[in-house]
């Protein structure tokens, strides 16, 4: 059966308003003319998604990892206690800077906050945490009964920066906002862009980066911070693995944005174009072949000769460092299939990484990305708003006379957005091979039937289904969590990949699926066969 | 390690840090998914489902598998009834489960979604079956929400007249694990005694690889056996806070005897877990049980200095924490610090009298924290630590051993198959926390003192 077909009879399988719904999520690249694909709309009901929450994307992901912050979440006690250390954003502090990484904070709601408001509990909270910690920020997340009983948590956090002279900033995040993770980011860029970025004065040195979307999962930011650094960058901020509040005040003082996750931060990073003037640039760190095209991009961006001459002579080292194992390790892949399905950027950057040990990316899709991660920034004009997403505030800045300024001429960024993704984003899809699949919000009932037809080597994706495939005899890498490997990015973290990845496909334990007992009836089969004709 | 975590204690009121409970609905999802071929459903937004089910797949590393309403803002605003009701009609048509087990979040609570009213308007397929708890996050905790399912196995499918016409003993086994459940047939078995143990997530959550995935694994309390336990002789309710409630809705509605017991966590609950089902049944306790408790008995005297006067923290969920608390001290160790994050004052009255009578002096609390827990620590230390993953940090940042002990457990693998309760399981106990005190005790001997033999 060919591929579309397998996907047609998946399909066959639903109720005609599912089966509606769910063609247009489902793209075969080069199938028409444009590769276009619905997405960032509501979940199905009871359809089985990999979804979470405006809440996880908001806390969990872009707020969670800024160590030196308190983070509350304003809500009963689930939503706190489920981000709690589930997430690998890594963070180490310097003597002297506060990490509250590994703690969880919540107000805790009771049955009388919801009767009678919670705003007095979060208050008192609010209070608590900064005399007991004396942070150098506090955050405010809200869960979704908040909105929905009209706890004002911004007039608490106001009144809160008042009285303790910290920035104490409100994020109205509850659940049930957008169809997904991805409304959260925007909110959480929004404040952050709003109230931080450009109230910090740090002094920079030259090449100065800032690296977005970026959270350091299993260490990630920090192999690409050792490149960057080796070759003589100088990070003021990342957004926001290992970041600090206090490093983030300052972003708007770089002279290049690194976009890596352009899904959750591409809000910043347009808008601190927009204010400040720094452009950015879609790198990607994941692979050998995409890290050494991001720093060439970079080194040229800067266009300093001796800064281009260094990014070589670190690409030539690192190289050499690892060229022994990535070739021991595609022995061991080569020829292998897999199926991606990640959040909102991973199912496209580590496409790459695969082909380079051999294996081919059948099918690919994400979570709660929109339609410019999968056909490019190109189709943001053609994207129809729909009502669930409308409520999302967007936030309009405006040019900041006193901090713009341009590293590069007008001139000089138009010639270089010829040459590389300069303020832009061309998608997942356009790198995917015709005939691939592209899948939106898989669901669970789409996952099982394509991994028993397709049979793949290999499935990235989660937690939810990692047990799944793997009771099917699949073995199944986790692209959020690594499996608590890492890191994965850069040149050391392709090595480890490799070898997580071919460990898990070579395990023995793959052999000892069957028992023996089920594979001698058989012959005994065939000798009544043999019977019967008799 | 937690660095800000100071020695002096400050009164708290509104913040609570690290939590020792977390929310109402994933106690139920898990006690749905001890029915066979059923599927949990969340009616919320769907991160709660997202986070429930990672949460205990994380810990089983088996498949959790359930469904969301997934509310959008105009659903949380007008009510989730058509979100619902979707969903049923979806999970039925594309999940083929014969059973749908909804639960509720602080979202639908909140907004007062009638779910009775919801599931009567829907198309619900001959033959197969809705049910729902209420289960809002803003109260109590995950135990409390295994409770509401449990109980509302019981309202809607239990009939009968408790006459004993089935000859059975019902038996809840709390928000146990797998390999617990398994032990409690087991034991019943060997008495010779007929059950019907529910929920009962063995076999579900602790499926085998066979190369081939099943949606609904081969276990879980089939409907049939849900609706027969209104004709049992008793039942035999395990564990207060998690099973009480159900035992008690059965025993009311179809007058079956409700017996409440502590978790047969120890040579004593279990004796009287054991001593209960022959009251109820007038069977004798076969020699194998007796030889086992005499094996556990055994161990313990021939151990008694490995643990004898150690000081013990031990924090987790009340049924178990109270459970442990007994079996420490009939080790005739000190369980100084106990607590638990759910809320209940039985929990303080029934450990605080424990304590007494083995005049140990010690400060127990519910709706507690691993903050404080770790400030008390600070102030007075332990030798070892019981309780869930998140003990770790306090571990870590004390340098306390850990015995793994309860939900969850997200950094270590098998504990799901094993199990604590009865003799069996307390010979397991002993042998975790014996072996983490001489861990310790060999790590932090100078080479003269260290021992081949202890």
């Amino acid at each position: 059966m060919t591929m579309s077909k397998k996907i047609d009879s998946i399909l066959e399988k639903y109720p005609p308003k599912v089966k509606k719904n769910r063609m247009k999520h489902i793209v075969v690249k080069g199938k028409n003319e444009k590769d276009e694909i619905e997405a960032n709309t509501r979940t199905m009901p009871g359809i089985i998604s990999n979804r979470g929450c405006c809440f996880a994307g908001c806390k969990g992901v872009v707020l969670g990892p800024l160590r030196d912050v308190v983070h509350i979440v304003h809500g009963p006690v689930g939503c706190s206690y489920y981000t709690w250390g589930t997430r690998r954003h890594k963070g180490r502090s310097k003597d002297g800077e506060s990490n509250f990484l590994s703690y969880c904070f919540t107000t805790d709601m009771q049955e009388s906050d919801i009767v009678f408001g919670g705003e007095k509990r979060l208050r008192k909270a609010v209070k608590e945490a900064y005399e007991l910690f004396k942070p150098e920020a506090i955050t405010i997340s809200s869960t979704c009964p908040v909105g929905l009983i009209g706890d004002d948590i911004q007039a608490v956090a106001k009144e809160a920066e008042e009285e303790f002279g910290i920035q104490v900033m409100a994020f109205n995040c509850e659940g049930y906002k957008g169809v997904s993770q991805s409304a959260g980011h925007h909110i959480a860029n929004n404040v952050l862009m709003q109230d931080v970025i450009g109230t910090g004065d740090a002094e920079t040195k030259t090449y100065a980066i800032n690296i977005l979307g970026e959270y350091n999962i299993g260490g990630d930011g920090w192999e690409i911070s050792r490149i960057l650094g080796k070759i003589g960058y100088h990070i003021v901020s990342v957004m926001t693995g290992d970041g600090t509040y206090k490093e983030l005040k300052s972003a708007h003082k770089a002279d290049l944005n690194l976009v890596q996750c352009h899904r959750s931060i591409n809000y910043i990073a347009e808008m601190i174009e927009i204010k400040y003037g720094t452009p950015w640039l879609k790198v990607n760190f994941i692979g050998i072949e995409s890290t050494i095209n991001t720093l060439r991009n970079v080194a040229k961006y800067f266009g300093d000769e001796v800064l281009i001459q260094r990014t070589e002579e670190v690409i030539a080292e690192e190289l050499t460092s690892i060229q022994e194992a990535m070739d021991m390790y595609k022995k061991m892949c080569e020829g292998k299939t897999a199926l991606l399905f990640v959040g909102g950027s991973r199912a496209h950057h580590y496409q790459g990484l695969l082909k380079e040990l051999g294996i081919e990316t059948v099918m690919a899709g994400y979570e709660f990305g929109h339609r410019d991660d999968y056909e490019g920034r190109d189709v943001i004009p053609y994207i129809k708003m729909d009502a669930d997403s409308r409520n999302i505030p967007d936030l309009h800045v405006t040019k900041d006379e006193k901090n713009y300024r341009l590293y590069l001429s007008p001139e000089k960024l138009e010639a270089l957005k010829k040459e590389m993704p300069l303020s832009r984003y061309d998608g997942m899809i356009k790198e995917m091979k015709n005939g691939s699949y592209v899948i939106d919000d898989l669901n669970h009932f789409e996952s099982e039937e394509l991994l028993k037809s397709l049979k793949p080597s290999l499935f990235c994706s989660g937690i939810k289904d990692k047990y799944v495939a793997q009771k099917m005899g699949i073995f199944s890498k986790q692209l959020h969590s690594y499996d608590y490997s890492g890191p994965y990015a850069g040149f050391k973290g392709a090595v480890i990949f490799a070898k997580d990845v071919s460990m898990g496909m070579n395990t023995p334990t793959w052999g000892f699926i069957t028992p023996l007992w089920k594979q001698e009836p058989l012959l005994q089969g065939e000798v009544m066969e043999e019977v019967a004709t008799c | 390690m937690l660095d800000h975590t100071s020695r002096e204690i400050t009164e708290r009121k509104a913040l609570v840090i690290n939590p020792a409970k977390t929310c109402q609905p994933i106690g139920a999802m898990y006690a749905a998914l001890g029915i066979h071929n059923c599927l949990p459903h969340s009616h919320g937004s769907q991160g709660c489902c997202s986070f429930h089910r990672m949460h205990l797949t994380r810990h089983f590393r088996d498949p959790i598998v359930a469904s969301t309403s997934s509310f959008t803002e105009g659903a949380s605003v007008f009510g989730g009834g058509a979100n619902l009701k979707t969903s049923i009609k979806n999970v039925f048509s594309i999940y083929k489960p014969d059973v749908i087990a909804v639960n509720t979040t602080c979202l639908s609570e909140t907004i007062g979604d009638d779910i009775p009213t919801i599931i009567k308007d829907s198309e619900v397929p001959q033959g197969k079956h809705v049910f729902h708890a209420n289960t809002p996050s803003y109260a109590g905790s995950h135990v409390t929400g295994f409770s509401n399912m449990v109980k509302a196995m019981v309202t809607y499918f239990s009939q009968g007249k408790g006459d004993g016409s089935n000859k059975k003993v019902n038996i809840i086994p709390g928000y146990t694990e797998p390999g617990d459940m398994r032990e409690l047939k087991r034991i019943a078995k060997l008495m010779e005694i007929s059950h019907i143990l529910f929920p009962d997530t063995s076999g579900v959550v602790d499926s085998p690889m066979t190369g081939k995935y099943r949606m609904y694994p081969k276990g879980g309390t089939k409907v049939g056996e849900l609706m027969d336990t209104g004709n049992s002789m008793a039942t035999v309710a395990v564990g207060r806070f998690a099973s009480e409630a159900a035992a008690n809705e059965l025993e009311k509605k179809c007058k079956v005897d409700a017996h409440v017991l502590n978790l047969p966590i120890g040579v004593k609950a279990t004796d009287e877990f054991i001593m209960e089902l022959v009251k109820i049944t007038g069977k004798d306790v076969p020699y194998k049980l007796e030889e086992e408790r005499g094996q556990l008995v055994d161990i313990m005297t021939d151990t008694h200095h490995h643990y004898h006067g150690k000081k013990v923290a031990i924090f987790g969920d009340p049924d178990h924490v109270i459970a442990m608390t007994e079996f420490t001290l009939s080790l005739g160790m000190k369980p100084i610090y106990v607590v638990t994050g759910t809320p209940g004052t039985s929990f303080e009255k029934e450990v605080n009298a424990m304590l007494e009578n083995a005049y140990v002096e010690g400060r127990v609390k519910s709706s507690g924290d691993l903050f404080e827990l770790h400030q008390w620590i600070k102030n007075e230390p332990v030798d070892l630590l019981i309780g869930n993953t998140y003990g770790k940090y306090i571990a870590r940042a004390e340098d306390i051993p850990l015995v793994r002990f309860g939900f969850p457990n997200l950094d270590r693998a098998v504990h799901s198959y094993f199990p604590i309760v009865g003799y069996k399981g307390a010979m397991r106990l002993i042998e975790m926390i014996g072996n983490a005190l001489l861990d310790r005790a060999d790590r932090d001997a100078a080479d003269e003192d260290f021992e081949l033999v202890l």
